[in-house]
């Protein structure tokens, strides 16, 4: 018994809380308690599993006794170990911050109590997809995780979440079909949907009908991380959805794809022949999605840009595809899925503080609230890349290992990546200046909860001070804390881990090096998977 | 491998027709088109287990080949929940789209319309910049600077 065979509560825990606060439906403390606990819980055992993980090695659990090919395995290496730990910390965090959003509105029995089982179902999804070793399981776990994303993208059933709900649906719909023809081609050609398996029989596959199955995958799973020019779906549907929801969406589903990416590309399909293709739209990916950025002036949009800008620096990492750059990749993904959930958590607070997420229509946070201010800077400056944040580490980490591959084309994604950098910095001063820095009356139409203040001019704490005859967004309820300590707490936390992945790097960059390695050299993961010696 | 003709014609028609409805704007032809391609997939999978055979449950004394591939029907069984409900809750958001605005049309986004019809031109970060910052200086009245300047903002291109 070692702590990697615990692998499957990672997935079961968050299905039973699940099932439980739907019984709990109608009591919203319990739910919170239940749904908060069960995360607490998940997340220790995978943290043990993380601590075990680069002595252990490479782990599978088979499921239900069945021995593999046959039937379904969880596999713990060190990428899924540290991808579950870290989406389980960004879950639980939104977790608590939706909750206290809910407390401080006094939403008892709001619409919104179907938002706790499904918030765990879609847990269990991204952790299912994260430890599975078969490919046919990895689209069950797509499955369950989409569909939990459909519920929690048209909480409430407004026009707008409606409309940016039925686009999202049929794009996640059309590309999880992709992904099912593709594995039904793989079976045909293979007869195997075990992904340890097909890493050994796909290899006698002739190269053309490789190529096809490569790329069908490859554009399944491109859709769903949003990789150009696939990635147009993305801005349209996410900001529009509750702020918690679009935080955890950012931050997690679209690493759910990239993780797929990259085992596709180590595991299934090695070797470099498609490398150049990948940098290209790497660099495509990076360069259009910041430029679709500059022109935003809704912060919940621009963010969606950015987020699409920089899933180019991890296909950039994964076209590299040497040790360097592969270790650089696994951990700039842990670094964007804790940087861009917390940002978009900040906007959700910026939203409620200032009326409105329309830099145009904001100003003077930074006077109003010097502690949002704050939130918003460190992570703001952590996406740039500005040193010593993470966000420079892991750029840092992937130019040098561009640099050393020294082709051409990858010294222009060099320059790309740079630049993307840049633009990001831009993009990121530009929210700064007007929602934060400028005074509030230059503020254009502004929300009346902006320019409120108390009797002696101090700014206010609550709606209560918000007069005048339209009180915007609170017009009709009991006066609310506009910043509770509630939603501020798991916010302040996410960001004091965007800035402990800067301190830890150092153990943290050899764990991802770590995990590179055990990722280009696939023996590992077969043996663990179909005993020693099964591979040659 | 042997494929079964019939079953590649029916999968290509399927597929076909998807696509055709797939690219409507129309929401329920959308979802026909879906439920098609889904169907189509699934044929795919039916495909793929090669020719029929016995039914796998195992009897003492039959060679592996004789059974039938049982893996792709349970596969099969899988995908078609999965799109089951994928179909119940896209029927439940068109009924809702079709209550709130009578409507059955993939719809544009506003910001989306909004960012693409907005001028090049940004107050905030193309006008000039004022030579005179008045921080220094003792005569002007602040409150009349920023009048002055709110003035100057709505006579601004926009």
């Amino acid at each position: 018994m070692i702590a990697a065979d615990l692998a499957p509560l990672a997935v079961v825990l968050p299905f039973l809380g699940a099932a439980v606060t739907f019984i709990l439906i109608r009591h919203a403390r319990a739910q919170r308690a239940v749904s908060i606990s069960t995360l607490s819980v998940t997340l220790l055992i995978e943290v043990v599993m993380l601590i075990s993980a680069p002595s252990a090695g490479t782990h599978a659990v088979k499921l239900g006794g069945w021995e593999p090919p046959f039937g379904i395995v969880l596999v713990v290496d060190q990428f899924s170990a540290l991808m579950l730990v870290v989406s389980s910390a960004v879950s639980l965090s939104v977790l608590i911050y939706a909750a206290g959003q809910g407390m401080a509105d006094g939403d008892e029995d709001g619409p919104v109590s179907i938002f706790h089982p499904t918030y765990l179902i879609l847990v269990a999804g991204v952790s299912n997809a994260f430890l599975t070793g078969d490919l046919f399981n990895l689209y069950v776990g797509f499955e369950i995780l989409l569909t939990a994303s459909y519920v929690l993208m048209t909480l409430g059933g407004t026009a707008p979440r409606i409309r940016a709900g039925v686009t999202y649906v049929v794009v996640s719909v059309v590309s999880s079909m992709l992904f099912l023809i593709a594995i039904a081609m793989i079976y045909g050609a293979t007869g195997t949907i075990n992904m340890a398996d097909l890493a050994v029989k796909l290899e006698s596959v002739d190269p053309a009908t490789q190529l096809v199955l490569h790329l069908m995958l490859l554009v399944a799973f491109g859709i769903k991380a949003a990789v150009f020019p696939l990635s147009f779906w993305l801005p349209d549907s996410y900001p529009t959805a509750p702020a918690p929801v679009t935080a955890v969406f950012a931050g997690l589903l679209t690493k759910v794809g990239v993780y797929a990416m990259v085992r596709v590309e180590t595991l299934l399909f090695p070797g470099d022949r498609i490398n150049s293709l990948l940098m290209v739209v790497a660099l495509l990916t990076m360069v259009v999605g910041i430029l679709g950025a500059l022109a935003q002036s809704d912060i919940k949009r621009l963010l969606s840009f950015t987020l699409v800008s920089h899933i180019g620096y991890m296909v950039f990492g994964l076209a590299i595809s040497t040790r360097i750059g592969l270790g650089a990749a696994v951990y700039y993904v842990a670094h964007h899925i804790i940087v861009q959930t917390s940002l978009f958590l900040v906007t959700g607070l910026i939203e409620r503080r200032g009326g409105t997420a329309n830099v145009d229509r904001l100003g003077g946070l930074a006077k109003l609230s010097p502690l949002l201010g704050l939130l918003f800077f460190l992570p703001a400056m952590n996406l740039a890349g500005i040193p010593p944040f993470s966000g420079f580490l892991g750029k840092l980490g992937l130019i040098q290992a561009g640099v050393e591959l020294g082709t051409p084309l990858a010294y222009v994604l060099v320059a790309g990546g740079v630049a993307t950098s840049l633009l990001t910095l831009l993009v990121m001063a530009r929210v700064w200046n007007r929602a934060f820095w400028r005074s509030p009356a230059d503020a254009e139409d502004p929300d009346p909860i902006l320019l409120a203040s108390k009797a002696d001019g101090s700014s206010v704490g609550t709606s209560r001070h918000v007069t005048g005859e339209d009180t915007g967004r609170f017009a009709g309820k009991d006066p609310v804390r506009l910043l509770p300590a509630s939603m501020t707490g798991p916010t302040i936390g996410l960001v004091a881990l965007g800035l402990a992945l800067t301190v830890l790097a150092g153990p943290l960059f050899t764990l991802s090096d770590g995990a590179a390695q055990e990722m280009l050299d696939r023996t590992p993961y077969i043996e663990a998977v179909l005993g020693a010696g099964a591979d040659r | 491998m042997t494929v079964n003709i019939t079953l590649i014609v029916l999968m290509a028609a399927f597929f076909a027709a998807g696509i055709y409805l797939l690219l409507e704007r129309s929401l329920t032809r959308v979802l026909l088109g879906l439920i098609l391609l889904g169907n189509g997939a699934n044929i795919l999978i039916l495909a793929t287990s090669g020719p029929s055979g016995r039914s796998p449950l195992y009897t003492a004394g039959t060679p592996a080949e004789e059974y039938t591939d049982s893996l792709p029907q349970a596969l099969i069984l899988t995908a078609i929940v999965i799109t089951f409900a994928v179909t119940a809750f896209m029927l439940g958001i068109i009924y809702r789209s079709w209550v709130l605005g009578r409507v059955d049309d993939v719809q544009d986004d506003p910001e989306d319309r909004r960012v693409a019809d907005q001028d090049s031109y940004d107050y905030e970060d193309d006008a000039d910049i004022i030579a005179d910052t008045t921080e220094f200086s003792e005569a002007e009245d602040p409150s009349a600077a920023a009048a002055a300047d709110r003035a100057g903002r709505t006579e601004g291109p926009r």
